[in-house]
């Protein structure tokens, strides 16, 4: 599904991907876990080439990603992205967030449009709040509504970009079931993330990151039990 | 002598004159510098170096030499220049357009860079394009936060309007020379003139008060 081939990453002189390379199948949970700095953010940024690649290269199902051929935009429409800080439309109603791409990328008709923005809007629990602005509602609220956001174009892959690392602790768990939801319907989803409990229940796979290199990658049980690398260790010992 | 009263009644309708022909060019100018500045504020922000340069040369160009320059060299420099006759109304219009758009143009960059980085890449995640980016996500928001800054490029611009009696058009300054020289009576003349446009200016700074809280930020 997503194929990275040393993958690098700099900013100027620094380089903050240092040759990164992993495979992640089809409707498998993958979470990134490290330090911060460790890269893990700007390697899902790479993804869906939010930020541009230095070097090597991409792909996510038949898209090479880093070709300069490939329809960025018609790609993206397959990639939906959650962010740290939720970044909602702040002038739109939660239920014209959810259809602006749609409506314009689609083209789809208001009615179906609104039928299936509800829908979504249903799975994360917030039909009462579709009029509602992004200021009125609360952290764990907008992070939901912003997940149904990207889901509005069916995307095959969701990346997660720390979705919780803003939030109060209250409202860490209401984004996190949904996340949870979404990994039992078999959607591909990446997941940087600094919640160990969910990324040891939910993950199939756990990818450690540290210095811009992928330092260990296996099962949640491997990584937290029986980690062998000696920075993994250090690191899940300070976050445990 | 006439009575002070007298003297403003019988300017009146000269003044009412100027007032709408202030006003006229006001209007079209700005409409034109809106365009202008809409263009030079993304050409400030484009990715191409070129573009990039040409507006910043154009702001420099603007902001660093005086208006009353600007309008001379566009009535009298210019038509010498390209052999041809510019009617002062126009050339005051455009001089007024160009040096407006100047500003507007950064108010535009200004007020688009103010907007969070993570509302185009939210935006742009989602597979729109740049110009979908643009239109809907960035644009609604920054003119917005614009909106203090418009109202205060108006209000500079239709005082900036009164230079344009320097090229004989009759607008509202113009028409109180021309009054004055009939009568002499410059006090009550001048003051006048002063009145009507605090009284314009007043109007339209309570209008954008309005307009403000309707469309406050959100």
């Amino acid at each position: 599904m997503i194929i990275v081939e040393n993958l690098k990453k700099s900013f100027g002189s620094n380089e903050v991907l240092k040759d990164i390379s992993t495979t992640i199948k089809e409707k498998e949970v993958v979470c990134v876990i490290g330090p911060s700095g460790s890269g893990k953010s700007t390697f899902l940024r790479c993804l869906n080439l939010l930020e541009d690649v230095t070097s090597g290269k991409v792909t996510i199902g038949d898209t090479e990603v880093t070709s300069p051929q490939t329809d960025i935009d018609q790609l993206r429409t397959n990639v939906g992205m959650v962010f740290q800080q939720f970044n909602l439309f702040p002038h739109l109603t939660v239920l014209d967030n959810i259809m602006l791409a749609p409506k314009y990328i689609k083209k789809m008709s208001k009615a179906d449009n609104e039928k299936k923005s509800m829908e979504l809007l249903a799975k994360v629990g917030l039909e009462q709040k579709r009029d509602a602005y992004p200021d009125q509602l609360s952290g764990g609220q907008q992070q939901r509504v912003a997940i149904a956001r990207a889901l509005a174009m069916n995307p095959n892959v969701m990346l997660f970009d720390e979705p919780t690392s803003a939030l109060d602790p209250e409202m860490v768990g209401e984004v996190l079931q949904v996340m949870k939801d979404l990994a039992h319907e078999g959607i591909t989803m990446v997941v940087v993330t600094h919640e160990m409990g969910f990324a040891r229940e939910v993950a199939d796979r756990v990818i450690f990151m540290d210095g811009g290199y992928i330092v260990e990658e296996g099962t949640p049980s491997h990584i937290f039990q029986n980690a062998q690398h000696e920075r993994t260790q250090a690191f899940l010992g300070k976050v445990l | 002598m006439d009575s002070s009263w007298q003297v403003i009644i019988d300017a009146l309708p000269l003044l009412l004159q100027g007032t709408l022909v202030t006003l006229k060019i006001v209007v079209i100018s700005l409409i034109i510098a809106f365009v202008i500045g809409l263009i030079s504020g993304l050409m400030s922000i484009a990715q191409n170096r070129l573009l990039r340069l040409i507006s910043s040369f154009y702001v420099d160009l603007i902001r660093g030499t005086p208006l009353l320059v600007q309008v001379f060299f566009i009535y009298f420099g210019l038509p010498v220049f390209l052999d041809i006759r510019i009617p002062a109304e126009t050339a005051g219009i455009i001089a007024i357009s160009l040096n407006a758009g100047a500003y507007i143009s950064e108010i535009f960059r200004a007020g688009i860079n103010s907007i969070n980085r993570g509302q185009g890449e939210a935006a742009r995640s989602l597979g729109l394009s740049r110009y979908l980016t643009m239109r809907l996500v960035i644009l609604p928001q920054a003119t917005r936060r614009m909106l203090p800054a418009f109202v205060n490029q108006l209000i500079v611009t239709i005082k900036d309007t009164s230079l344009l009696s320097a090229i004989g058009i009759t607008e509202l300054t113009q028409s109180g020379e021309i009054i004055i020289s009939s009568n002499f009576r410059a006090f009550e003349i001048w003051g006048v003139v002063g009145i009507f446009y605090l009284i314009i200016i007043y109007i339209l700074s309570r209008v954008s008060r309005l307009l403000e809280r309707r469309y406050a930020v959100r």
